[in-house]
């Protein structure tokens, strides 16, 4: 009976590793209170417009994000949206990124400097339209955001096997969202295992991405502290954003919709009372 | 039922129309004259809010297939182009991708108000049984529709439902197989299923005209489960019941937009915002929330029963959870409709409802996950330093192992060796350790999982590491209460109730006194108040 349950293990050695997580278990991510998780909060522009800056600097040497071109940065909801404000002093009309208190035209895209500019600081290959050749152009704002890999297959192969997944959709294709990508590209604890390093909050706690933030890597040009933590919170809510551009527009919507709804119930009530008076029921 | 039509046309039009299509007749006599049943309650309002889920669901799909691309590298993005650049796609893909939720939500409120009521029984068996056949496409339209954004979830539901179907003994794999288009779920299986999710939503729609036809033939069901008599018992469909229906319904779509426009994901799984990937099995695979109280029952079979193995046998019973709704109006015996009448019937339907929750609950869990605590423990054995030995063992045979190792460990014993024990590396060639002198030490660790024991023998370990190279582990695995225990127990109870307390309880049970009409206890209620 002894030898049914007995185990002669061999001698342990330091190396074995891990011991603390067991596959699929992470640490819950901390709860950010991000302007966008009340049910009326929309997007902080200012910290999207920093999120993106870290994604364009630092993730997007190695992570794409396919469903994503650089117009919709300038459409309605986007970070870098335009409106055509009057100036009250010189009287002069003037772009003011992001919508104003009051007043302000909207500027299309296709108008937006900003846009325009991030585009085409972005060098795109693609065929050239004499040759057919492959060939390096600026960036349109119609393109797609660049991929930094041809394929999957280059992606691992730069990437000690790798794939560093796109980021279109990523805070809602994890558990956690915007909480659980900050607390990820935060948390990193220093401890390495050949190309893996030691995360609490990435499920199994062992992640093949480097800890991707370094303070004072990315310079911020409004006064934002430019520390690991504010990289982590600011590119969480970017990609909070990429993933649910229509998040204010719906949340705006179903103010209005629920609103009509309570009160058309509301009436739909009285009149409901009203034809059965008298009817016993 | 609906008696001769009442229907008089007014004016020369309608007149000219009624004696060559008598379709405004025919409008009048279903949704404005008919005869309701004075008595009805809320639970009486989820046909019409079902209505319009199928027509929201029709209309929205409708809008969505025009933007959709049915195609392994395309489908994903199609969907996220759809929600980006489409005109109120944010908004459209919601509705549709939510409705199907609401869709089962009220479809489940409508099937537990026909079981408390006694819907099913005479004159109304055909009603029940085309209700059920609605249900079942609309649960095959479920799975076929959740499978088109092509995510990890769509990928892998597909492949484990149609792995399902290969449990089948003889024609199993030839379903599988012609179902996929293929060996695997690929291009021809996503084409298939979009052609099927498009057309069997007009299918459903045939199924509902003939499901109000077969209703307005009987006469709707009431909740004293007592015929009409009289034209006092009833009072005309509009506008009594419109408004009442329409009433209920707005609260429905408080409910509805609630979901659209707040938490667009809430019933959704996160997996199935990664695209499609044939080589990566996410790390659960569940379906959509209205279908997981039959994946537990197909789960909570995970033993044979003599030929049919537990996969065969899940299979079984998963389809039987449903046929037997099919044939409950004959195994009800009660003759006595509604369960306001019968006291014991009702405490059983009670149960049978949370009992379905609770099997919901199932569905989404680990099945291996503990209900109820338990302590697991070990205990390690070791020898503080000594000398360890290491023997070759070789037996005659593959039959003599066992015989070999005994006699090798008998040995080593024998000259007061400690902890020895034997690792078989072969058919019949193996190693036999020992240790010799040395101080035998002992611990104990616990943990409330098995997992978490695994740990603390680790950590243990590794707190002697240096000096004790080996361990005899004796592991004390307690008794378990699992979630696929409590699946079978709820799965028993579910076909209980159906197959035995329903027809027994109908011959045995004593009802309450039944009104002799509708319009008697509402009347009287009224005028005592």
């Amino acid at each position: 009976m002894l030898r049914k349950f007995a185990i002669a293990a061999a001698a342990l050695s330091a190396a074995v590793v891990g011991v603390a997580f067991a596959a699929g278990e992470a640490e819950h991510p901390h709860d950010y209170p991000y302007s966008f998780d009340s049910p009326v909060g929309g997007y902080d522009m200012g910290q999207v417009q920093r999120g993106f800056q870290v994604y364009q600097q630092v993730c997007a040497s190695c992570h794409g994000m396919d469903h994503l071109a650089y117009r919709h940065l300038g459409e309605r909801g986007g970070p870098f949206a335009v409106y055509r404000v009057t100036n009250h002093e010189t009287g002069e009309p003037e772009l003011h990124v992001g919508q104003p208190a009051h007043g302000g035209t909207f500027v299309e895209v296709t108008d937006n400097p900003y846009v325009r500019a991030i585009a085409e600081a972005v060098i795109i290959t693609d065929a050239d339209p004499n040759s057919g050749q492959p060939a390096d152009r600026p960036g349109r704002i119609s393109d797609r955001f660049r991929s930094p890999f041809p394929n999957e297959i280059a992606a691992r192969a730069s990437n000690g096997g790798a794939y560093p997944v796109d980021l279109s959709v990523i805070t809602l294709a994890r558990h956690g969202g915007a909480d659980y990508i900050r607390s990820l590209l935060a948390g990193y604890d220093g401890q390495t295992e050949g190309v893996l390093h030691h995360n609490p909050y990435f499920p199994g706690g062992w992640i093949a991405m480097p800890p991707p933030l370094v303070e004072g890597a990315v310079p911020y040009a409004d006064g934002t502290a430019t520390t690991v933590e504010q990289y982590a919170t600011d590119v969480a809510a970017f990609l909070q954003w990429a993933g649910d551009p229509h998040m204010e527009q719906r949340k705006k919507t179903g103010l209005v919709v629920l609103a009509f709804l309570i009160v058309l119930a509301g009436l739909l009530y009285l009149a409901y009372k009203q034809v059965w008076r008298g009817e016993s029921h | 039922m609906s008696g001769p039509s009442t229907y008089e046309p007014k004016t020369g039009f309608t007149r000219w129309l009624d004696k060559r299509l008598p379709i405004i007749r025919l409008g009048y006599d279903s949704f404005v004259a008919y005869p309701t049943p004075r008595n009805l309650n809320y639970w009486w309002t989820f046909g019409a809010m079902l209505s319009l889920c199928l027509a929201v669901q029709i209309i929205t799909g409708i809008v969505l297939a025009m933007h959709y691309i049915p195609h392994v590298d395309e489908a994903f993005a199609s969907v996220q182009r759809f929600k980006r650049d489409v005109s109120f796609g944010w908004l459209i893909q919601p509705i549709h991708a939510v409705g199907a939720s609401m869709f089962f939500l009220a479809v489940y409120i409508h099937m537990f108000r026909g079981l408390y009521y006694g819907s099913y029984k005479a004159p109304r068996e055909v009603l029940w049984i085309l209700g059920c056949i609605i249900y079942l496409l609309m649960v095959v339209t479920g799975f076929l529709g959740y499978t088109l954004p092509w995510g990890q979830m769509s990928f892998w539901g597909a492949t484990v439902i149609t792995n399902i179907l290969g449990a089948v003994p003889l024609v199993g794999e030839s379903i599988q197989v012609w179902i996929r288009g293929g060996g695997a779920i690929d291009q021809p299986t996503l084409n298939r299923f979009f052609s099927l999710h498009y057309l069997l939503p007009f299918v459903i729609a045939g199924v509902v005209v003939l499901h109000i036809w077969a209703l307005h033939e009987s006469g709707q069901n009431n909740p004293t489960g007592v015929d009409v008599k009289s034209k006092a018992d009833t009072v005309p469909f509009s506008p009594h019941a419109t408004m009442k229906d329409l009433f209920a319904t707005s609260l429905f779509l408080i409910l509805f937009g609630v979901f659209v426009f707040y938490m667009p994901d809430a019933l959704g799984h996160a997996d199935n915002y990664i695209p499609a990937n044939a080589l990566q099995t996410p790390p659960e695979i569940v379906p959509e929330w209205y279908l997981l109280p039959f994946y537990a029952i197909l789960r909570a079979v995970d033993f044979n029963v003599g030929p049919i193995d537990s996969k065969l046998g899940g299979v079984i019973a998963m389809f039987a959870s449903i046929a037997v709704l099919f044939v409950l109006p004959w195994l009800d015996t009660s003759r006595v409709r509604s369960m306001r009448y019968r006291p014991i019937a009702r405490q059983f339907f009670l149960i049978f409802v949370v009992v379905c929750i609770a099997l919901g609950w199932c569905g989404g869990q680990n099945p291996g996950r503990l209900i109820v605590p338990a302590t697991y423990n070990a205990t390690l054995n070791w020898v503080q330093g000594g000398e360890v030995v290491e023997q070759p063992v070789q037996s005659a045979g593959e039959a003599g192992w066992d015989e070999a190792a005994a006699e090798a460990e008998e040995a080593m014993r024998a000259q007061g060796m400690t902890l020895v024990a034997t690792t078989r590396t072969g058919a019949s060639v193996g190693t036999v350790r020992g240790v010799r002198g040395g101080a035998p030490q002992s611990a104990s660790v616990s943990a409330p999982s098995s997992d978490g024991l695994e740990e603390a023998i680790t950590e243990a370990k590794e707190e002697h590491a240096a000096a004790a190279p080996y361990y005899m582990v004796e592991r004390n695995i307690p008794g378990t209460f699992t979630v696929t225990n409590l699946s079978q127990v709820l799965t028993a109870y579910y076909f209980l109730f159906f197959l035995i307390i329903l027809p027994l309880l109908g011959l045995r049970e004593t009802p309450g006194r039944v009104p002799e009409t509708i319009a008697k206890p509402v009347t009287t209620q009224t005028e005592g108040a």
